[in-house]
């Protein structure tokens, strides 16, 4: 079973006091909540197995305040860790009993669209989609897309460098961001990047997306928008087995002609996905790709062919192409919604994020799901393929006594495969809380030490976002006092 | 999700049906993006997950209700966008119905609180004590500045011009004005509605003469009320005596001479009464009853199709080439899944129908929200307004009573109930709200 840090006693003891200082600098007392009852709902994230009710919620409205309220964290040696929608799946928004949480959620404003140089500035708060949305007029998007886009922020996203569907002709979120408001443990608001991409000096934008929150927190964000494309077209392909799905994907990939989205399901998702939608997806089918191209009509023509050829020559079953846009956009939100969709066939499930090179798809599905059979669990498979972006849903029922530990190991053997295929524990969803203990499977003590030199430059106290991406044991925190499954039960 | 309920310890039905509720979620955050309150207040304890989060506590632990929970549950329009964005299937309604009425039985609100949420539950659902009252609301200007802020918001809402009550919304028989062959296209009930017989007494008057003219026979009833105001306010009996007495006047009417439909023009009450099966679950000898009622509602818009209104359409094509913003009530929406038939219906007639952007998010009307919780539900009107006037509209078109009042006072464009323009374009009387235009 995770391990949490012991929270510091001191810090519990001085709960009172922080409440009123935190209240005092922040001027008015609704952005501050304090009751038990509320600080409950602030608990966990997506990852909804671990649970651990933070002394205390920050909803800042302005950088300002994330700048006093991070000043006031370090001066006083209290823990605090951001929190955007809290939709992580790797326990990224799992806060500890000493934490104060610093919510984003009040900035979701748009600060100004740059429709000539293709940028948009927003604050942290702001949801993936909506980005998409407020520039939709003019024929610009954020490309990144993460599945739980219509709710996580940009914050979130730039702290875990998420990634999504589209990504595999796109690029994930850092290969989007321009610039970023960056406040430091300090309290120092500083300004990175700038409007333009790629500029001169060292690259500390490379730096900040996907640091996790361990080393500062981003409150805005300019992000570099794209045209849209002239049309898109996803077509689904139904296979007889996962492994030969699994094969098409490795194939197509192999020609060079990428497609911009290669998507696949198992059967346990396909049916849940087709229940929430009704896209018209293929029940009968063992595994699913949705394929998407995009450019012109005659561009579109030419791929979806070879794309359809591929997967005929593959062993497809059914082929179909959406026929306009509603049915696209019917088939995306299946795929989109295919964790949550879950949870009908399942009440719980744990999500890995493996990523492989995707000539071992094959192979190593093979391995998940004999994995699975060991340990007598049902495993379902919705993954980026196109980039080997696996994401293994264990399911399992929370309510047998024990039965998370198993879960744990089963991931942590599935982790494993990856890595062994030359592949690694995460691809997009972030090391969080989740995959801290798996970081020795990739990186050596030498490896974590350099990561901890760089965290201490930032945070030297370790005061931001603790328990999290580092083992407990690299970090000299006494752990093993808390179990993260019970919050306050 | 896990629960923790303790073991051994007796629960009453509600409270396994929510348990089965919670054991759904999986916690992913989707619904926070389409939840209204969460998009104004950005705090997790004002979206869908956190009043679940904050119930599921309640009950694991069997704890009475507080002020802080009480706070977030109250902020719910009940508008259900979460269960339309909701991969899981999560029956948000009923848990947050269930919490309602747990509020309701075991919290004691403040005295002011009590007595103006027990004002508007008997008097919106009483027709004639309720057009009285708005005949003195004009006095209420006068006593405005000591007036508490939501009696401010509701007086704020009174007409300006009350209609008289119409002939219409009496009970009685409305024969078909054409029969095809010596047969009827049908028989349907209609129920007057309780404040929008009041408020916009041409809504039933539009339905009956599209109706009769398409073929059917209409028996309006005796019954007005279906008990929606007051179920949403949590208060279960009140709301369960009403629910019982449309299903006594509905299922009478249905012996008489069988029903084809129920038909509803308000979708507030269509999401209320095509639940009624749930309302009356742990009644066994009302249930099937309740169930049967349910089964024959439909809303005016899923009764009537393309064909009929073609076949009906008047020679002056008086919709042909209009622009009409079609608003989509949340109960209409989420509560009924109707999404494309009210469009397609206005379509068919030969309306340039636009929807505006945001269009899952509530407009702030939500029953008596408006009049309960009036700066949120003002600054949804005033998003709702702003992305509907983008459209650059002629018309406004939506289908319930309560959008219609919430959104009519702040736009210059004529707001109708999409009934009158399907009533209008088939040959009934221009819609009044375009007078002068």
């Amino acid at each position: 079973m995770l391990n949490l840090p012991s929270p510091r006693a001191e810090v519990l003891d001085r709960r009172q006091q922080i409440a009123r200082d935190l209240r005092a600098l922040l001027g008015r007392d609704d952005l501050l909540t304090t009751s038990a009852n509320e600080l409950k709902g602030y608990e966990t994230d997506g990852l909804a197995c671990y649970r651990t009710v933070p002394m205390l919620v920050v909803l800042a409205e302005d950088t300002a305040q994330v700048a006093a309220v991070l000043r006031y964290c370090h001066d006083n040696e209290v823990p605090v860790m951001a929190r955007g929608a809290g939709t992580s799946l790797a326990g990224g928004a799992l806060p500890q009993q000493d934490t104060v949480v610093l919510g984003l959620s009040k900035m979701n404003e748009i600060l100004e669209v740059n429709a000539e140089n293709q940028t948009a500035r927003v604050q942290a708060g702001v949801t993936n989609r909506n980005i998409s949305t407020a520039v939709d007029d003019l024929g610009l998007f954020y490309a990144p897309d993460p599945s739980s886009q219509i709710a996580c922020t940009i914050g979130g996203n730039v702290a875990m460098n998420s990634g999504g569907a589209h990504c595999l002709k796109y690029g994930v979120t850092t290969n989007h961001i321009l610039g970023v408001t960056f406040v430091t443990m300090e309290g120092e608001v500083v300004e990175i990047g700038g409007e333009a991409f790629d500029l001169p000096g060292y690259d500390l934008l490379g730096l900040i997306v996907g640091a996790e929150g361990q080393l500062g927190v981003v409150t805005e964000v300019t992000v570099r928008l794209m045209p849209k494309p002239e049309a898109a077209r996803p077509l689904l392909a139904g296979f007889a087995s996962a492994l030969e799905a699994g094969a098409c994907v490795a194939a197509i990939m192999a020609t060079g002609r990428t497609p911009v989205a290669i998507e696949f399901m198992d059967r346990p998702a396909i049916l849940a996905c087709e229940h929430f939608t009704g896209a018209g997806y293929p029940t009968d089918a063992q595994a699913l790709l949705i394929i998407e191209v995009e450019g012109s009509e005659a561009e579109i023509e030419t791929e979806l062919a070879f794309v359809e050829a591929m997967a005929r020559e593959h062993g497809a079953t059914s082929i179909s192409v959406a026929e306009d846009i509603v049915s696209a956009e019917n088939i995306w939100k299946g795929r989109k919604s295919a964790f949550g969709a879950i949870g009908q066939i399942s009440p719980d499930y744990l999500c890995m994020d493996g990523t492989i090179p995707v000539t071992k798809l094959p192979d190593v599905l093979e391995q998940i799901y004999a994995i699975g059979d060991r340990y007598g669990f049902e495993i379902a498979n919705i993954f980026h393929a196109g980039d080997g972006n696996m994401h293994p849903l264990i399911m399992y029922d929370s309510h047998q006594p024990g039965v998370l530990d198993r879960v744990e190991e089963c991931g942590a053997e599935i982790l494993r495969v990856c890595v062994d295929a030359g592949g690694c524990i995460t691809g997009e969803h972030g090391v969080g809380i989740e995959k801290r203990d798996h970081m020795p499977l990739m990186f050596s003590p030498e490896d974590l030490e350099q990561m901890k030199a760089l965290k201490r430059g930032f945070d030297p106290k370790w005061l931001l976002n603790g328990g999290k991406v580092f083992p407990l044991t690299e970090t000299g925190i006494p752990a093993g006092q808390i179990d993260p499954t019970q919050g306050l039960h | 999700m896990q629960t923790f309920f303790k073991d051994g310890v007796e629960r009453d039905p509600a409270t396994q049906r929510s348990e089965a509720i919670f054991r759904s979620c999986v916690h992913c955050g989707l619904c926070t993006g389409t939840c209204p309150t969460y998009q104004l207040l950005g705090d997790e304890l004002d979206s869908p997950r956190g009043r679940i989060y904050l119930l599921k506590d309640m009950l694991e632990n069997d704890r009475k209700p507080t002020k802080d929970v009480v706070e977030h549950l109250d902020r719910c329009l009940s508008c259900l966008a979460c269960t339309t964005t909701c991969p899981s299937g999560v029956d948000y309604m009923h848990l947050i119905d269930h919490g309602r009425q747990v509020i309701e039985r075991d919290y004691q609100r403040p005295l002011p609180e009590r007595l103006y949420r027990s004002f508007l539950a008997s008097v919106l659902p009483r027709p004639g004590l309720f057009r009285w009252l708005l005949r003195l609301a004009p006095l209420g200007g006068w006593m405005r500045p000591v007036l508490p802020k939501a009696l401010k918001a509701a007086l704020a809402l009174s007409p300006d011009r009350l209609p008289a009550p119409a002939r219409t919304d009496r009970p009685g028989l409305h024969a078909p004005a054409q029969v095809n062959a010596g047969k009827t296209r049908g028989r349907v009930a209609l129920f007057p509605g309780c404040a929008q017989q009041v408020l916009e007494p041409e809504i039933n008057a539009s339905t009956i003469r599209l109706l009769t003219r398409l073929g059917y026979e209409v028996e309006v009833l005796a019954a007005s009320c279906c008990g929606a105001l007051t179920h949403h306010l949590g208060k279960a009996t009140q709301a369960e005596a009403t629910a019982a007495q449309m299903i006594d006047a509905v299922l009478a009417a249905h012996r008489q001479t069988p029903l084809d439909a129920l038909v509803i023009t308000a979708s507030g009450c269509g999401t209320t009464v095509k639940d009624y099966g749930a309302m009356f679950q742990d009644h066994p000898a009302k249930k099937a009853r309740a169930e049967q009622v349910a089964g024959l509602a439909q809303d005016i818009t899923e009764l009537v199709t393309p064909a009929d209104l073609e076949a009906a359409k008047h020679a002056d094509a008086r919709l042909d080439g209009v622009q009409v913003t079609y608003h989509s009530a949340c109960s209409m929406q989420h509560g009924q899944k109707i999404t494309t038939a009210p469009k397609t219906l206005l379509r068919s007639l030969g309306a340039q129908v636009r929807e505006p952007a945001e269009g899952h998010l509530c407009c702030g009307s939500a029953g008596t929200y408006n009049m309960l919780q009036p700066e949120i539900a003002g600054q949804l009107r005033d998003r709702k307004l702003r992305n509907i006037a983008r459209t650059e509209p002629t018309l406004i078109a939506t289908g319930n009573i309560g959008c219609m009042k919430q959104l009519e006072r702040g736009v210059e464009v004529p707001l109708v109930h999409t009934v009158q323009l399907l009533d209008w374009a088939t040959g009934g009387p221009r819609p009044h709200q375009l007078d002068g235009r």
